[in-house]
């Protein structure tokens, strides 16, 4: 049977959710992968990495022990351990998708897929052609991969991508990261915690430059405090590969240097795959690079959809995940989809120290020509911080003035990932100051911050 | 898969609207552009056009529903190579949302077909009632703008999750009353005559409060956007401009013999027929050019004074008041302006004036005569400061030459604003238009 309801193009974060919430929709649905079920997410992105980082942070916090009163003999680490949770923890969550997968009965097809006009798609492995599909609606969700700078290029070996980034077999002396974003910064932060010599290239003028211009600061100056050297407003202009070394032409204000590391590591965004998709054979328009599609991801070849990494941004795991869901929802005829409002996505930086953040900074909420209330809460004014020793943070709050409503969040600190959402549950009800005002968040925890932000941007703030 | 045709958006705050006519039958081939049903909402008919190119496969919302929501399927387009048994497959199932309250049609009178002044809005976008003391589902976010905005939340519409009032209905709502439907264009179609419903003298603009409960079985109907800028409007005018009337009979005789050769005349040439409305607007823009100083809008700092006629005449719709304009009457010939009235009166009544055509004016006339009212008084129509009043032409005793005689005769109130039309010149004008009625010769020279 090759007939079905949905096919679905890519089994990453975008492409099993929308296979699992078809099914679950009476659809009778394949998903096609040439790779991993789980996609890079899983397999090579947010899962593995946080594993990694993981392993950094109890070492580092084992180092301070002292601070906490104990006493702990040598502190040491085994690089090939480390890396072998990494791939277990990701092989794990992959098998969890495919039993996931099977049980909704959804029908996954091993091979590279590729668009063959309307409803129909066809499947190769290792170049032969192993089936022919025909859809009533089909998916695209073949996400991003790492972008190359010409001249630049990843080689896997000297400059590394994400993929050797996560599975290094010996330590580098010295290491150059080039891009400040969410996935440089990670491995900024891994390979720095662990001992290697950290240098960080933002073209920029500041590191995690879609953050809060506060934020950025604070986090740069913690990374610098950690040992990392962090070089903003620069350019890499060449590379010199030597046998076991890279020398990095760096630019800045017209200024050349040249620094000689073990490794690079390339995290200047990604790329969406669809060189190899089809799209040709279809009606499909690409916008920046994109494809272009509608609020409820409908393409302009009726019945071709697309989600994720493949459609316009934040390229952000959860947000394909969602748009997987309103576009399978909206696919169904299902009353009251709404469209994904793109404000409230909220983004995470696993470095030390977190961020987190959502909606507008402050920056660009002036810009938007909002008058704007802002509220601070550093985590120093926080009882449960203290005792956690993570002292160093803040709780940042924009304000709309006139309607209360709560433009953006900015965080930086101790877990500030898992404290997000709080904020964006608040915006997704429409709260406003008061609502959030009068709910009681439970002491001692770091969510108190999120409470007294919000009194402060109204100048209530109790605690400071 | 067949595709969804959906109720378009005709505008970007239309929640519905109701698809008066389709154009295609089942079967029908269309290609894209062609016009394939007529949608009317509260201001306009629209036509929707095929954007694909296709079979009509099934038509699921018939002709003449009423309050059909934006996005609802209306019809299947089947595509090519598709046939019927595809309709299955689609989610063709669905109901139509259901309507809100009927819209009631009122038929214009035969007598004279394009004049009266009633009903204030019939039609509109009114939302199905609430009972009253249901819970309102709307967001915090939601019921701080639509406080700030001075809407009531009740009436609103919910887009979001199960109904509920999300902050960009409200924007809708607002944007509707603020920005997309200005006021003096809700002014020139609210305005004002016979309104015997009590307006309560609230300041506009302030959450509403609802109406005392006795016990009294009731159903509430939540307001339209328009009925309750009308209604604003309306409160404004009696409240801020000073009203004052002045009544005069107008003998009707000669000009209703001068009418009857005309229109003799008209059904040999198959020229335009003149009712006795056409009468009394082209004297009345006569009258207005004469006496500049009666053509007048009063504002703080300056007196307007107009330099030409632009004449609103009150046309009642199926779905409310409208007043369409005769501008530069006083150029215009008797048959130029029966003509053209017609044409308005006949556009008004589809839905199909265009913005310019019923904004502006700087005088009305609302003629209730064929009810069969004597006389009224009625409410001026703000920035404009007069507004003619007119009954119905009856047979009544008259005295001539010292004797008791009968007569065909009207009463005429004209309603001034006193803060640039006194009552000796309130007087003067009325007289003046009596004179030119009097003297129907006049008005053709």
């Amino acid at each position: 049977m090759n007939s079905f309801d949905l096919v679905v193009i890519g089994a990453g974060p975008g492409g099993y959710v929308a296979a699992i919430r078809a099914a679950q929709l009476g659809m009778t649905v394949a998903v096609v992968e040439r790779a991993h079920l789980g996609g890079i997410c899983l397999n090579w992105g947010c899962i593995p990495t946080k594993a990694l980082l993981r392993s950094a942070d109890i070492y580092r916090e084992i180092r301070h022990a002292k601070d906490f009163g104990l006493t702990v003999g040598d502190v040491g680490f085994d690089l090939a351990a480390i890396v072998k949770r990494s791939r277990s923890v990701s092989a794990q969550l992959a098998a969890g998708v495919k039993h996931l997968l099977k049980k909704n009965k959804v029908t996954v097809v091993d091979g590279h897929g590729r668009l063959n006009g309307l409803g129909k798609v066809t499947v190769e492995k290792d170049g032969k052609p192993v089936a022919d599909l025909t859809a009533k609606h089909i998916i695209v969700a073949t996400g991003a991969r790492a972008r190359d700078l010409p001249g630049l290029e990843a080689d896997g070996k000297l400059v590394w991508t994400y993929r050797q980034a996560m599975t290094p077999d010996v330590l580098p002396k010295s290491l150059l990261v080039v891009g400040s974003g969410a996935i440089g910064i990670e491995f900024a932060s891994f390979y720095n915690t662990l001992g290697v010599k950290t240098t960080v290239i933002e073209v920029m003028d500041r590191v995690l430059p879609v953050e809060d211009a506060e934020i950025s600061a604070i986090a740069e100056k913690a990374f610098k405090a950690q040992g990392m050297d962090i070089r903003v407003s620069t350019n890499v202009k060449a590379l010199k590969r030597a046998a076991n070394t890279v020398t990095v032409t760096l630019e800045k204000g017209g200024k050349t240097e040249e620094i000689t590391v073990d490794r690079v590591i390339m995290a200047v965004g990604v790329v969406p795959n669809l060189e190899d998709v089809g799209l040709d054979t279809t009606k499909i328009q690409m916008e920046k690079g994109r494809i272009k599609v509608d609020a409820y991801l409908r393409t302009d070849e009726p019945g071709i959809h697309a989600i994720g990494d493949v459609v316009a941004p934040p390229w952000l795991a959860h947000k394909a995940s969602h748009e997987a869901v309103i576009c399978v929802e909206k696919i169904a005829g299902l009353p009251d989809v709404h469209p994904l409002n793109t404000r409230n996505i909220p983004g995470c930086t696993y470095c030390t120290p977190q961020v987190a953040s959502v909606g507008l900074s402050e920056a660009k909420a002036k810009e938007a020509g909002y008058a704007v209330k802002v509220g601070h809460f550093p985590f120093m004014g926080n009882g449960k911080a203290i005792a956690m020793g993570e002292p160093d943070g803040l709780i940042k709050t924009v304000f709309d003035a006139k309607t209360g409503e709560l433009l953006g969040a900015h965080m930086i600190g101790a877990e500030v990932t898992e404290l997000i959402q709080g904020y964006v549950v608040g915006n997704t009800l429409e709260t406003t100051e008061a609502e959030l005002m009068h709910t009681v968040f439970p002491h001692p925890t770091l969510s108190e911050m999120l409470h007294e932000s919000v009194l402060d941007a109204f100048g209530r703030a109790i605690h400071f | 898969m067949p595709i969804e045709i959906l109720m378009p958006a005709l505008s970007p705050t239309m929640t519905e609207g109701n698809l008066a006519k389709w154009l295609v039958k089942e079967g029908d081939a269309v290609a894209a552009g062609d016009v394939m049903a007529e949608i009317e909402t509260d201001k306009a008919t629209m036509e929707l056009e095929a954007v694909d190119e296709g079979v009509i496969g099934k038509i699921l919302i018939p002709a003449g529903t009423a309050g059909v929501a934006v996005n609802t399927p209306i019809a299947l387009l089947l595509e090519e190579g598709e046939d019927a048994s595809a309709l299955s497959t689609a989610s063709a199932a669905k109901a139509p949302t259901p309507s809100a309250a009927p819209v009631a049609v009122m038929q214009p009178s035969p007598l004279m077909p394009d004049l009266g002044s009633l009903g204030l809005c019939l039609g509109g976008a009114a939302r199905p009632a609430k009972p009253a003391g249901e819970r309102v589902f709307a967001s915090p976010l939601a019921r701080r703008v639509a406080a700030s905005a001075g809407l009531d939340i009740s009436g609103i519409a919910g887009t979001g999750p199960r109904g509920r009032i999300v902050r960009a209905d409200v924007e809708a709502a607002k944007g509707m009353s603020d920005d997309e439907i200005d006021d003096d264009l809700l002014a020139a179609m609210a305005f004002a005559a016979a309104v015997k419903a009590p307006i309560p003298a609230t300041k506009p603009r302030t959450a509403s409060v609802p109406v005392a409960d006795y016990g009294t079985p009731f159903t509430e109907t939540p307001h339209s956007t328009m009925c309750k800028v009308i209604a604003r409007r309306l409160t404004e005018s009696k409240q801020t401009v000073p009203h004052f009337y002045v009544t005069m009979e107008v003998v009707l005789d000669d000009l209703l013999a001068l009418r009857e050769q005309i229109n003799t005349r008209a059904q040999k040439t198959s020229g335009p027929k003149v009712s006795v409305n056409d009468f009394i607007l082209r004297a009345s823009a006569s009258a207005l050019v004469r006496m500049p100083e009666a053509n007048v809008s009063w504002s703080d700092e300056v007196m307007r004074v107009y330099s030409r006629a632009d004449v609103s005449v009150a046309v009642a719709t199926p779905a409310g008041l409208i007043t369409p304009i005769v501008r530069g009457a006083e150029s215009k010939s008797l048959g130029a302006v029966s003509t053209e009235m017609r044409d308005l009166a006949a556009r008004a009544r589809d839905g199909k004036l265009k913005p310019e055509e019923f904004q502006g004016g700087t005088f009305s006339i609302s003629n209730l005569g064929m009810y069969g009212v004597r006389e009224f008084a009625a409410i001026i129509n703000p920035p404009q400061s007069m507004l003619l009043a007119v009954g119905a032409a009856e047979q009544r005793p008259v005295v001539k030459g010292g004797a008791l005689a009968v007569a065909h005769a009207m009463s005429l109130t004209l309603s001034c604003d006193h803060r640039c039309i006194d009552g000796a010149l309130g007087a003067k004008f009325l007289g003046l238009v009596k004179a030119l009625l009097e003297d129907p010769l006049s008005i053709l020279m």
